[in-house]
């Protein structure tokens, strides 16, 4: 069993850090999704009644990081929907198809937390070390 | 200070210091930071001047990477950075803007006084929370067409205007009269119209904020009078930008900008600060797409100008006019802009990089409305929600060192998630309330994010400004009211 946990945040002067885990690529991609939701609301009273198809392309991993939270982002504020549950069904490092489970944006019962304006391509890493996956990137607050 | 950085650094004077191009291999120029021995301690603590390093190596940076006094840890570029690159051979970075494009402040009139208004200021605050839509999800109430949106992106805060939401003085107190040319509406991504359609008057989150204030402090009696600020005269003050139409167009970009600095060979010591040629196909299209943003903001504002003078009207029985609820100016601190400035002696057309750094010019300059041409141009400097911020005025010095630029704010000073540990458990909220200060947030746990421990002292950030002449001093401002996505 690991000890890290699945995904934690670092401090950043102005902005938020987040490291997401996993035993492949595609279990620190969907942590770091979840990451990124749990800066935004309560993670555990967001209720999977919506789903959505998220297909992305990059460059290369990083980037494909980047697009993957950036495309999120995008879709969660023109939908108006947060979500809490991710499941990825193909990734390669330069293309990713996976689906966002979640709900429309609930002020009562989601507590709002931050706004995550963008995502940042600073200290951006995604790389292996014995045997976990690691994804690393910054928010814009 | 981390002793690495004492022996880097040569003292120029109390105020400057000079990073020597030979601190990293691939710096083009050197850096320049302003600040006194403590604001330099703990702008060494992060990132921030690392940053002002790499900042350096970007293709056509003339003079200097410079660095304001609240400078603090971005990404690329320093929060408080400012490059000037030259048109022929330089680029443009979109870090070096932000993604939040246009992120500007903006400031308005009363002709109240702290006592008149002291009776109204819980329904001022909550009628101001209810018309100025803030924090996650929020919508304007007005839904743009396709066609609306392609106008605000070409036309800016006129456009409002036009509608009835402001007036003709608006955009002669605002700058670049609230319109930054060359914006095409073509180079924007579908999904930043997306983005945009229902967020035009919205303030936004994090640090954004509405607040009504008093006129404290008056340093400078001629400018003040200029800008028609008088002691004890309640004023609106409030700072956001383009949304996220803005940063769509931002995040769209970089990897665009990823792609032509490889194309370009631009080595860069850390990828936000990707760009291209200022003359190339990706640079001129990052600039089309960016004044559309700045446009964008500039509406944004107007709006939110319009609905705070409507909410005062309403909370106060009186008209607009009758409340004297005139703009004294909105300046932009997330941008990049071609400006003239003379460089060695000659004149040069270069591209402006401010990023979190405000405008600053000097009396005379003809950028500078006619009816403040004599002091200069306002400089509005946010502080923070529990002590106060400050009206400040561009110098010649300014424009002879940092191309007409100075600081945006007060800086943070702790991350939010030291801010967050080190105030838990303290009612951030009552104690504002407690001093007298009307609070409206949606989401008081957070507040501690934002809280005065959490920023630099403005006060110390103006000193240096005032000190090393790239700006003086004007007046104090301190918050009455306070609204906050």
């Amino acid at each position: 069993m690991r000890e890290e946990p699945p995904f934690e945040t670092f401090d950043h002067t102005a902005d938020v850090g987040i490291i997401a885990r996993g035993m492949d690529l595609a279990e620190a991609f969907a942590n770091a999704a979840k990451a990124m939701f749990s800066l935004m609301v309560d993670l555990d009273r967001v209720e999977p009644r919506e789903e959505r198809r998220i297909e992305v392309e990059a460059d290369d991993r990083e980037s494909l990081l980047v697009d993957w939270l950036a495309e999120l982002l995008y879709v969660s504020e023109v939908d108006n929907l947060v979500f809490s549950h991710f499941e990825v069904d193909e990734i390669s490092d330069t293309r990713m198809v996976a689906w966002a489970y979640g709900e429309p944006l609930d002020l009562e019962r989601h507590n709002p937390k931050l706004m995550v304006k963008a995502v940042t391509r600073h200290m951006l890493q995604v790389a292996q070390a014995d045997g976990v996956w690691q994804a690393r990137v910054i928010l814009d607050i | 200070m981390s002793k690495g950085w004492l022996s880097i650094l040569e003292k120029v004077d109390d105020y400057r210091w000079r990073l020597p191009a030979t601190y990293k291999a691939g710096m083009r120029v050197p850096g320049l930071i302003y600040a006194d021995e403590r604001l330099l301690r703990t702008m060494a603590e992060d990132q921030a001047l690392q940053q002002v390093a790499n900042v350096a190596f970007l293709p056509g940076i003339v003079g200097w990477s410079l660095a304001m006094p609240d400078i603090h840890w971005g990404y690329g570029f320093p929060i408080g950075g400012v490059a000037a690159m030259r048109l022929n051979g330089g680029v443009v970075s979109p870090g070096g803007v932000g993604f939040d494009i246009n992120c500007g402040a903006r400031l308005l009139r009363t002709n109240l006084t702290e006592a008149e208004a002291q009776p109204y200021l819980g329904r001022l605050a909550d009628q101001l929370f209810h018309d100025v839509p803030s924090g996650l999800g929020a919508h304007g109430p007005l839904s743009l067409s396709d066609r609306e949106l392609d106008d605000i992106m070409v036309r800016g805060a006129a456009w409002m205007v036009e509608r009835g939401h402001g007036t003709a003085d608006d955009l002669e107190t605002t700058e670049s009269h609230g319109c930054l040319a060359g914006a095409d509406p073509s180079t924007v991504s579908r999904r930043a119209r997306e983005r945009g359609h229902e967020q035009v008057g919205t303030l936004g989150a994090g640090n954004h904020f509405l607040e009504v204030e008093a006129v404290e402090a008056i340093y400078d009696a001629a400018a003040a009078q200029a800008f028609g600020l008088s002691m004890g005269q309640v004023v609106v003050s409030f700072h956001c930008g383009s949304r996220g139409f803005g940063h769509q167009v931002c995040q769209d970009y970089l990897e665009v900008m990823e792609k032509a600095s490889r194309q370009f060979e631009i080595v860069l010591p850390d990828r936000q600060l990707a760009c291209a040629p200022l003359d190339s196909k990706p640079g001129k299209d990052y600039l089309a797409a960016m004044a559309s943003a700045a446009n964008f903001a500039w509406a944004n504002r107007q709006a939110i100008a319009h609905w705070t003078r409507q909410a005062f009207a309403r909370v106060l029985g009186r008209s607009v006019e009758e409340l004297g609820m005139t703009q004294v100016y909105d300046v932009a601190h997330n941008i990049a802009k071609v400006e003239e400035h003379r460089v060695a002696g000659q004149s040069m057309r270069l591209c402006v990089h401010r990023k979190g750094a405000t405008r600053a010019f000097p009396p005379g300059h003809a950028e500078v409305p006619p009816r403040y041409r004599t002091v200069g141009q306002p400089v509005l400097v946010p502080g923070d929600m529990g002590r106060y911020s400050y009206v400040c005025v561009g110098t010649e010095r300014a424009m002879a060192e940092t191309w007409g630029s100075t600081c945006h704010g007060a800086g943070r000073l702790q991350s939010r998630g030291a801010a967050k540990r080190s105030l838990q458990g303290v009612d951030i909220a009552g104690g504002l309330e407690r001093r007298g200060i009307v609070v409206r947030v949606r989401n008081r746990a957070l507040l501690a994010e934002e809280a005065s421990e959490a920023y630099k002292d403005v006060a110390a950030v103006v000193e240096v400004l005032d000190r090393a002449g790239i700006s003086r001093k004007v007046a104090r401002l301190r918050p009455l009211a306070v609204i906050k996505g």
